[in-house]
């Protein structure tokens, strides 16, 4: 009976199989990729804003604490828009003339609010509290990134969740003192890490894992 | 549910009844006789769903499912929306972004306002609880105040000033009254005439008295479906003044109820539940718990706790309360009576009296008069006045003779003297007696302006409709039933740009753009003349901050002997005899367009989506008819046609027909919805119609319940034990099963929680069954409505529902009803845990089984594998995503979940997580009490009680320490942390069998 396949056939095989696999190899990598990327995660993005604001100049630039602005970081799960009195406590002197803050202006003479950009978004399905973070020791810039370097706001991290989760299961690795949270300027190198477990053991950080902490 | 099974065999249910003996649970009639065929449905999880496989092929199958799956994969790739951060141009002080609010308000209801307190995030409300300080409520609230808000965000309530169903302004309507004014005023206002509800509100009390001197020619009428007119009439009958009995239930040792629901169909039925549940309550070791009686023509909440109940006919109820009245000594003739009632009349008699002073005699508001009248005399004689009971003012002083009421302005209207009549709330066409013919009436009258919250059958006769602004959207004032005043606040501006009856009635007085807030601060002004401007600016905010008026109640109205001029006892009535009542759920018709109502199973019936004709399985024998059969009822003329529904323990003969469904024109949910019953009431006969004919017709109708899905296979879900035995053997509380001792089967190692362990444990001694938990949950929880066709495939998304069981009593003559809340267990060994091939189900450090949707893949491998049945597969997206009103209803603490998700409960995790924040915030512990579940809140009974169970000192521990304590079949070790105090049985001996 004759050979119903040509030897060639055993090469073909042989490339289909594994090509596939390579493949298919090559196809998961690229999709890893694609949900790692910056495309998706909108890690380091700067974000458009109807005002071009820069927390660089004004944190950086001229001092202003977080919290002068971002007012409910610590007692509420928003850390706070601030309203656009709040900008012309300043800028109903400084400035006043510019373009951009004669949109600011505006929206304070006609009660019309200013729309931003949202640039930290968590999935609706995730419920993140500010005010406990900040209590535990938690620093802004710890999530945010050096805030007092962006002119223009990005996402410093994937907001993933294994991002959270690196914390979650190691606090000592990010804790810092309390009265150090709304400074942009810390190093975790200040401390040694024997000092920060201390501060984990001293702030009663549970490191809480459970689904239901943050999904409910 | 119903076309799988065969049709009923009474004979069957007759013989099988006969040889019963010992207790034995059903909840459907074709469960107890044992039909093969059920049995068989009973296999199938979702019994109807078989046969609702895909049509086509294997190829076809594997087609869509390898479809499906790429296209749920590409589904999961899309990149977050952009999202817009919208802060205040300049913010409210005391807001702080992302932290709830609560104010405190009242809800103004025909019959009694309640006082409650309103969760508002970022100024929109979304979740109603009770008011702690308010007499009416004190902390609990009813299912239909839990309702409230989804009412609030309705859609359909989108109805600005329309004139002729064409959209108008409030300028053009003010207008058009000025002419009539002008047209009417040089007469005196004769030719106006205004229909409003009772008013419980001072500020349009006061509206109306300066109207009404103004325009002396003109006339008010008030038109309530559904109100205490009986009562009133009856005791003034007694005492010569019409007053509103107010009772006290906590202070109470015996309770004779002679129908009407005192734990629903009552101006203050949520405080009755509370003071009832109090009253009962039992300490380990005491044996005293005071006993209820309850009589009644129907089927409801209070008789289904009750240590006794009968079923009686309308008109056999005024024969049982003169039979006690005789047997403890005032002056009146007693029919003969059927042996059974007789014998309880007899056993309620004798407890009556030994109870004395502390003893309560309630009547339902559809009784005669003459059996109010007769309730306050034996108040009197057994010296109860002060005690249980006292009688204070009717909240309007106006006395509400019914010749001002409906009646008389259809007269009116007949008589051509009407030119304009204004309908201040209210949907007189669609609720006024069949008699009165309102709808033909009013189109006599020429200006027809009509305030209401929805374009409803009146809006559609009128000439003017007017968006009346819901309570939580308007100022205004209001009082509870003993008079307790509170202010009402408005949580949102008005959605729909709805005017309160103030403003149009400042209108009428030529005070345009005069609003609510300045008219309610007028009125209070006036009442309280003695304050000085900055003591009243002090008395307003404290007012509004606590939600009631300080001192507002009604001084109790002392009483001389009662009159008790009765004569002779009215005979009892021949053949089938109807009970026309407010439906637990849509009350009157006014909450018919509310879905979460609709979807809320009816108390007892368990039925959705409907109201039905309810009979008792013996008189569907002797008529011929079987549940879902349409038959016409015919009473003087009128006639109805309405699906039957046999109801095991329905009194028989009497046919009981709720109010308030069958609209034509109301809103989207609420129209083609059941049966409109009012069409066969009428003046004469509000309540109780008699000598009506019931025919079967060839139609069938497909009424749903949600009972009668699934079964507990034979086990005992709902334990009970002699309160005699509780008290002095504890140990022998469960002879049969023990307390406790099922070994650890389990080969998984044991969980250990170092901090806290959550528990619950629920009252089966305080359940009424009254639902306000279930739509509580849904407010909280953002729980999703399916729709009566969904229902009916068991569909259904309440994570709590209460279960409904039928027993047969081992002592005493009547069914036994018990009612069970089931949730999820969170048990400690879950069976659902383990099966979830992707781990969306798992247990948590403090012992709570939870639930992560965003991992969900929709195997519905747990739900099969749960034993309570409590978890809840989304099978399409029911919650709306759209409709950008309701979207700001939704509690935003909780994930609205899409389709292809397993729900359930989550012990409110959102409400530990919060309690937790707060506690860390503080560096405390949680505290007890500090973690309130919103079923636990809302629960009038507190039959409900949660917290740490690592603590031994925490309410739930000493609770769980009882030796009445089980799990629900904690015989399959899942070692369940919802438990439940098994209900202590306290029958009179005097009316067991046999003596």
């Amino acid at each position: 009976m004759a050979q119903i396949f040509h030897p060639s056939f055993n090469t073909l095989s042989k490339v289909s199989i594994f090509g596939a696999l390579f493949f298919l190899v090559v196809a998961l990598w690229a999709w890893d990729m694609l949900l790692r990327s910056p495309y998706t995660t909108q890690a380091g993005v700067a974000r458009d804003q109807p005002v071009p604001f820069s927390h660089k100049h004004h944190v950086a630039g001229l001092g202003l604490d977080c919290r002068y602005c971002h007012t409910s970081a610590d007692r509420s799960a928003f850390a706070g828009m601030p309203s656009t009195k709040t900008c012309m406590t300043c800028h109903s002197v400084v400035w006043k003339d510019a373009p951009y803050i004669q949109l600011v202006a505006a929206s304070y003479r006609t009660d019309m609010p200013l729309r931003w950009t949202r640039v930290h978004d968590l999935p609706d399905f995730a419920y993140f509290n500010h005010a406990i973070h900040v209590a535990k020791g938690i620093g802004c810039t710890t999530c945010h990134g050096e805030v007092d370097e962006m002119a223009l706001m990005w996402r410093e991290h994937t907001l993933n969740m294994d991002w959270c989760l690196d914390c979650h299961r190691d606090p000592e690795a990010f804790v810092r003192p309390r009265e150090r949270v709304y400074d942009p300027d810390w190093d975790p190198r200040e401390i040694t890490l024997e000092e920060r477990r201390q501060l984990v053991t001293d702030y009663h950080i549970a490191s809480l894992t459970n689904c239901s902490v943050c999904h409910r | 549910m119903s076309g799988g099974i065969r049709q009923l065999d009474l004979d069957a249910i007759r013989a099988e009844l006969a040889g019963t003996h010992g207790a034995d649970f059903w909840r459907r009639i074709q469960e107890f006789v044992d039909e093969p065929g059920f049995q068989e449905l009973l296999r199938r999880t979702f019994p109807s769903q078989t046969g609702r496989w895909l049509e086509g092929d294997r190829r076809t199958f594997l087609r869509l499912m390898a479809g499906s799956l790429a296209v749920a994969g590409l589904g999961a790739c899309t990149r977050q929306p952009e999202e817009a951060i919208v802060p205040y141009a300049s913010r409210p002080e005391a807001l702080i972004p992302g932290v709830p609010r609560f104010f405190a308000t009242a809800l103004p209801r025909p019959t009694g306002a309640l006082g409650v307190l309103v969760e508002s995030h970022m100024n929109r409300p979304t979740k109603i609880e009770g008011n702690p300080e308010h007499p009416a409520s004190l902390g609990a609230t009813d299912a239909l105040a839990q309702a409230e808000i989804l009412t609030m965000y309705d859609p359909d309530r989108a109805s600005p000033v329309l004139r002729l169903g064409q959209i108008a302004s409030w300028d053009d309507l003010t207008a058009a009254l000025e002419a009539m004014l002008d047209r009417v005023s040089h007469d005196g206002g004769r030719g106006l005439r205004i229909l409003s509800g009772h008013l419980d509100s001072p500020t349009a009390i006061a509206q109306r008295s300066r109207l009404l001197e103004r325009l002396p020619e003109a006339v008010w009428h008030d038109w309530e479906p559904i109100d205490d007119a009986n009562v009133l009439e009856g005791v003034q009958a007694a005492f010569g003044e019409p007053l509103q009995p107010v009772h006290e239930f906590a202070a109470a040792r015996c309770f004779l109820a002679l129908d009407g629901d005192f734990l629903m169909d009552d101006g203050l039925a949520v405080r009755n539940a509370r003071g009832f549940a109090a009253a009962r309550q039992v300490e380990v070791g005491a044996d005293f718990r005071p006993r209820s009686y309850v009589a009644e023509a129907s089927v409801g909440p209070s008789g289904s706790i009750a240590d006794h109940r009968v079923g009686a006919r309308p008109s056999e109820l005024e024969g049982v309360l003169r039979a006690v009245g005789k047997a403890l000594g005032l002056a009146v003739t007693a029919p003969t009576l059927r042996p059974r009632l007789a014998r309880f009349a007899a056993a309620a008699a004798s407890d009556l009296e030994a109870a004395g002073e502390r003893a309560l005699v309630t009547v339902g508001r559809h009784c005669h008069p003459r059996l109010h009248q007769l309730a306050a005399a034996i108040h009197q004689r057994l010296g109860a006045i002060g005690t249980t009971v006292t009688f204070v003012p009717p909240i309007d002083p106006r006395e509400r003779a019914r010749a001002r009421g409906i009646t008389a302005l259809v007269g009116a209207l007949n008589a051509g003297q009407v030119d304009a009549l204004i309908v201040l709330g209210g949907n007189p066409v669609y609720d006024a007696p069949s008699d009165l013919d309102f709808r033909a009436a009013y189109l006599k009258a020429q200006l027809r302006v009509h305030l209401g919250l929805y374009v409803d059958e009146t809006s559609q006769l009128s000439t003017w409709h007017v968006a009346l602004a819901h309570a939580l959207e308007s100022w205004s004032d209001t009082r509870a039933l003993d008079g307790t005043a509170s202010i009402v606040q408005p949580l949102i501006a008005p959605l729909y740009a709805g005017r309160t009856t103030h403003e149009l009635l400042a209108t009428l007085m030529g005070r345009h753009g005069v609003g609510a807030y300045d008219l309610v601060r007028e009125t209070w002004r006036a009442l309280r003349p003695e304050l000085d401007d900055g003591a009243f600016e002090v008395f307003w905010k404290t007012s509004l901050h606590d939600g009631v008026i300080a001192g507002s109640a009604f001084q109790p109205v002392g009483v001389r002997p009662a009159r008790l001029d009765l004569g002779a006892p009215p005979p009892f009535a021949n053949g089938l005899e109807v009970a026309l009542r407010a439906d637990p759920n849509v009350f009157d018709g006014r909450y018919a367009n509310n879905a979460w109502l609709q979807e809320t199973p009816r108390p007892l019936t368990r039925l959705v989506w409907d109201n039905a004709a309810l009979i008792s399985p013996s008189t569907a024998a002797a008529l011929g008819v079987e549940s879902g059969d349409v038959c016409t009822l015919e009473h003087e003329g009128r006639s109805l046609e309405a699906p039957v529904w046999l109801t095991p323990g329905h009194p028989d003969d009497v046919v009981t027909l709720h109010l308030g469904y069958g609209h034509w024109a109301f809103g989207s949910v609420a129209n083609g919805v059941g049966f409109d019953a009012y069409r066969l009431r009428t003046t004469a006969n509000l309540w109780n119609l008699a000598g009506v004919t019931l025919r079967r017709t060839e139609q069938r109708y497909a009424l749903v319940t949600v009972q009668e899905q699934l079964s507990m296979e034979g086990r005992r879900p709902v334990r009970t034990a002699p309160l005699a035995v509780f008290a002095h053997e504890p140990d022998n509380v469960f002879p049969i099963h023990g307390h406790h001792d099922y070994g650890d089967a389990s080969m998984y190692p044991d969980y250990e929680y170092p901090g806290y362990s959550w528990g619950m444990v629920i009252d089966l001694n305080s359940c009424t069954g009254c639902n306000a938990c279930m739509v509580a949950c849904q407010s909280e929880n953002n729980v999703p409505v399916v729709g009566k066709a969904e229902v009916a495939l068991g569909r259904e998304m309440h994570w709590l529902r209460i279960d409904r069981y039928y027993e047969e009593p081992v002592r005493g003559e009547e069914l036994l009803v018990h009612h069970q809340p089931l949730l999820c267990m969170h048990c400690e060994r879950a069976p659902c845990e383990v099966v979830c091939p992707v781990a969306a189900t798992v247990h948590g450090d403090e012992g709570l089984n939870e639930m992560v949707y965003n991992r969900c893949v929709g195997t519905r491998y747990c739900s099969n594998n749960c034993p309570y049945k409590v978890r809840r597969f989304n099978f399409y997206r029911y919650a709306d995503f759209e409709n950008e009103t309701k979207k700001l209803g939704a509690n935003p603490d909780v994930t609205i979940r899409s389709r292809g998700v397993m729900e359930k409960c989550t012990y409110c995790v959102q409400r530990i997580n919060h309690a937790r924040i707060e506690a860390k915030l503080e560096e405390r512990e949680i505290r007890d009490g500090d973690v309130v579940t919103a079923c636990q809140q809302v629960c009038p009974t507190r039959a409900i009680t949660f917290g740490d169970i690592n603590d031994p000192n925490s309410a739930v521990s000493r609770l769980k320490a009882r030796p009445n304590d089980y799990g629900l079949l904690e015989e399959l070790g899942t070692k369940p942390r919802t438990t439940y105090l098994a209900k202590l049985l306290n029958p009179n001996p005097e009316l067991e069998p046999g003596r």
